[in-house]
């Protein structure tokens, strides 16, 4: 009734391929980046921002840069937090050595040393696919860990091997209270997320699905495979290296090379995989899951007032969020992503379905 | 199919976020007369076998203050725990909730992790509320001038570290002939693990010794490789730096591999019934330091015993009463008690906030005559703190596993501070100008 694109006719070629298409979309989307940008930061606790949001916005960044490489190329990545922490040091050692950088250069600049690095390991893609390339990324992981944890010269030869970062500024704007991370980060992402959605449905994306399809297919119709497979880990590299820049500096503040394990490299691949591979919408999805409902679920026997001991409340926590991942990926193997699309197909029917 | 799940499916998410709104609105308790401890322990995962003894002594002593004195001058302790793993983004999600409960939001943070201590460092300084890490977290913050809120009480690593290398040396029959000998050390490879190999470098290039790093990646089980280098390189002693089920893996190892036990010293961490009894009669001979508290009963134990365990309150079992990480908890836990009482001196007796406890955390002054009446005999060594030293102590002794229980050794060591202090204020420097700090002023702000 409300969802239905009756009577909005596209007469320009622009108003065809703008990003939302249909009005409501639009509106819908406005909104909510309005509501994201005005009503959150006035009404949402310093808590919620800290331990939900901030690590939601930053995870959902890496997570649309992963879904680039894994859900739009099909070139399977378990070494993504290794990118990150690239990201992040290289940030670290560019701020430690060259101060005068503003912290957007410097972003950028992390973004592209961590490119380099993925393309690096992107390498093996060109002759090894699916499960055996999955395993030579693990290499990248393992390699990024030791690097970090025995070259001190990344870690400006602190004794623990921990790095700090002071707070960020950006033209003499602190961003050090939850609020203004919050906005920056929400900011940032929505930057890139615009640009992801317009790369995946350009020429390069198209590309990239190509070869994720067959890429014999691909390569007879005139898709180079050294350049899509590359260029796919560089992009994808880019975007997670800026996330890990940005989840030492805004949100962490200080870390160790263990803030990049293995564990964040499966749970990004979590995320997109219950979220949705190949949807830039699952990745929040997905990072929203991931980030979220492990607090909620550990906070909710206390809300609930049922007294439990904190032992039992964090086993019962890994159940259920086990569970739940097992739940989800029966209703919709293609993810939340999936469902939300087959609600709006519903939406589009109501309240008169055939 | 699909059409009927779609219902539960969106229930379920409108569910969950009205959860998560419910999460965050944290209702402001009424002004109660209660100070509120936050306890950030770990009950689950590869630490829990240590994690839950602390716990229980740390929480047995808040009873035990309720229900004998019944608060601290009238003000009641409240706590909540809070479980973090052992994992540094959950000890910081936890963070976040509790700093804000209780009528005075919380009063001081143990967080239990190195890990841990470094990432909620950096929002002390906003917050304003003192960590207490005592044993361990960042050797460089004993100077109060820079980590204006950070408390490693009784210690840190370069001191457990430093007093290691002097009892090496005492038994060689002096620190100077330890040339050409060599030290192992045996650590978990996070920033906890890392921390000492600072001064025992140092004190490598003063007397001459080999250090052997030999790091053990999280959570220590697998140490195969670590003991074959061990089995190459013989050295003449192993320092282990581990936690958890590290510390009676590597007791396992070296008796695997045939290494002298009684050349094996571990830091305070690595010397609990914990770490030794699942080692079995291999772990008979094993050293380690002994912080603050060695295992036993004293005054206090009759009075946790007797307030809180023969009322059915107790925390944990009551066979742990005594155990060394139980007795470290309560101690712990004391020293934050003892930390409000002094700060109600100044800033009257009601409950306090972070910032208040601070004053307290740093006119500190547990002498003999203190420890006596507190019940603490034996079970904690003289500690005074000041602005600039927020250390107040520095001295431990060693024990030795002898195959039923810990058995303490004579002769209390004190680090050396000629070498450290130079150090602690290079380390410290650099943190204040990599992070942009403003120093105290310690001679000033005494003077308030």
């Amino acid at each position: 009734m409300f969802y239905r694109e009756n009577g909005q006719f596209k007469s320009s070629y622009a108003a065809d391929q703008q990003l939302l298409p249909i009005l409501q979309d639009r509106v819908f989307m406005i909104a909510l980046v309005a509501f994201a940008f005005v009503v959150v930061p006035l009404v949402v606790s310093d808590y919620l921002f800290l331990s939900l949001l901030i690590p939601f916005l930053i995870l959902a960044l890496a997570a649309i840069g992963l879904n680039l490489v894994v859900g739009y190329c099909g070139q399977i990545s378990i070494g993504h937090a290794a990118f990150m922490a690239v990201g992040a040091y290289a940030a670290y050692n560019f701020v430690l050595r060259v101060p005068q950088l503003n912290f957007l250069v410097v972003l950028v600049l992390a973004g592209l040393v961590a490119a380099a690095v993925g393309m690096l390991f992107g390498i093996p893609s060109l002759r090894i696919k699916g499960l055996y390339l999955a395993v030579a990324t693990l290499g990248a992981q393992f390699f990024m860990d030791w690097v970090f944890a025995r070259v001190k010269w990344f870690t400006n030869y602190s004794h623990s091997g921990s790095v700090q970062t002071a707070p960020v500024e950006l033209f003499g704007w602190s961003i050090d209270s939850p609020q203004e991370k919050y906005v920056f980060l929400l900011a940032v992402l929505i930057l890139f997320t615009v640009i992801a959605r317009n790369l995946v449905r350009g020429h390069i994306g198209r590309a990239w699905m190509a070869m994720r399809d067959m890429d014999v297919a691909a390569e007879v119709i005139g898709i180079r495979p050294v350049y899509a497979k590359l260029s796919a880990f560089a992009v994808s590299s880019f975007y997670v290296g800026v996330a890990g820049a940005l989840w030492g500096f805004v949100h962490l503040g200080s870390w160790e090379p263990a803030a990049f394990n293995l564990t964040l490299s499966l749970n990004l691949l979590f995320m997109i995989i219950i979220g949705g591979m190949g949807s830039i919408l699952g990745s929040f999805f997905g990072a929203a899951f991931i980030v979220m409902l492990p607090i909620v679920l550990n906070q909710l026997p206390t809300l609930l007032g049922i007294p439990m001991s904190t032992a039992m409340i964090s086993h019962l926590e890994f159940m259920i969020f086990g569970a739940l991942i097992v739940f989800f990926l029966i209703v919709e193997p293609h993810g939340l992503a999936r469902l939300w699309a087959i609600g709006k197909e519903k939406l589009r029917l109501w309240p008169f379905p055939h | 199919m699909k059409a009927k799940l779609k219902p539960a499916v969106l229930a379920a998410a409108l569910a969950v976020s009205a959860i998560v709104a419910a999460v965050g609105s944290t209702s402001a308790v009424a002004q109660a007369k209660e100070q509120f401890f936050p306890v950030l322990s770990y009950r689950t995962g590869a630490y829990a076998p240590n994690g839950i003894p602390f716990a229980n002594g740390f929480v047995d002593y808040l009873k035990l203050v309720n229900a004998r004195d019944g608060g601290i001058n009238g003000v009641k302790i409240t706590w909540e725990e809070c479980e973090t793993g052992y994992a540094t983004d959950r000890g910081v999600e936890c963070y976040e909730r509790l700093k804000g409960k209780g009528p005075t939001g919380a009063t001081l943070f143990h967080p239990l992790s190195t890990g841990i201590t470094f990432a909620v460092t950096d929002k002390s300084f906003v917050d304003k509320i003192p960590i207490i890490t005592g044993g361990y977290g960042r050797a460089d913050s004993v100077d109060g001038t820079v980590f204006g809120w950070n408390f490693p009480l009784g210690g840190t690593y370069w001191d457990a570290a430093d007093i290691l290398v002097q009892h090496v040396g005492k038994i060689n029959g002096g620190v100077d002939k330890l040339k050409g000998k060599k030290i192992a050390l045996v650590y978990h490879d996070s920033p906890y693990g890392k921390e000492p190999i600072a001064l025992l470098e140092e004190r490598a290039k003063m007397h001459g010794y080999q250090l052997l790093l030999l790091p053990v990646t999280h959570p220590g089980v697998e140490q195969k490789a670590t003991w074959l280098q061990i089995r190459q390189q013989r050295p003449d002693y192993v320092f282990l730096w581990g936690w958890g089920v590290m510390n009676s893996t590597s007791l396992k190892e070296a008796v695997a591999t045939g290494y002298p036990r009684n050349q094996m010293y571990g830091v305070w961490w690595s010397g609990a019934e914990p770490d030794v009894v699942p080692a079995g009669d291999g772990a008979k001979g094993y050293h380690a330091l002994v912080f603050l508290a060695p295992a036993g009963q004293g005054a206090v134990h009759k009075d946790i015993l007797r307030h809180v365990h023969d009322k059915g309150q107790g925390t944990g079992k009551k066979e742990e009463v005594g155990e060394v990480l139980y007795n470290r908890g309560m101690t712990f836990a004391m020293m934050s008690v003892e930390a409000v009482k002094r700060a109600q001196v100044r800033y009257g007796k009601k409950p306090l906030k972070g910032e208040e406890v601070r004053w307290g955390l740093e006119n500190m002054a547990l002498d003999a005559g203190a420890i006596k009446r507190l019940g603490f005999e034996g079970f904690m060594t003289p500690i005074s703190t000041s602005c600039v030293d927020h250390a107040g102590g520095r001295s431990a002794r060693l024990h030795t596993w002898d195959g039923r229980k810990w058995a303490v050794q004579p002769g209390m060591y004190e680090a050396d501070q000629s070498i450290i202090k130079p150090m602690i204020r290079a380390s410290a420097e650099k943190y204040a100008a990599e992070k942009k700090i403003v120093k105290r002023d310690c001679a000033k702000e005494s003077q308030q």
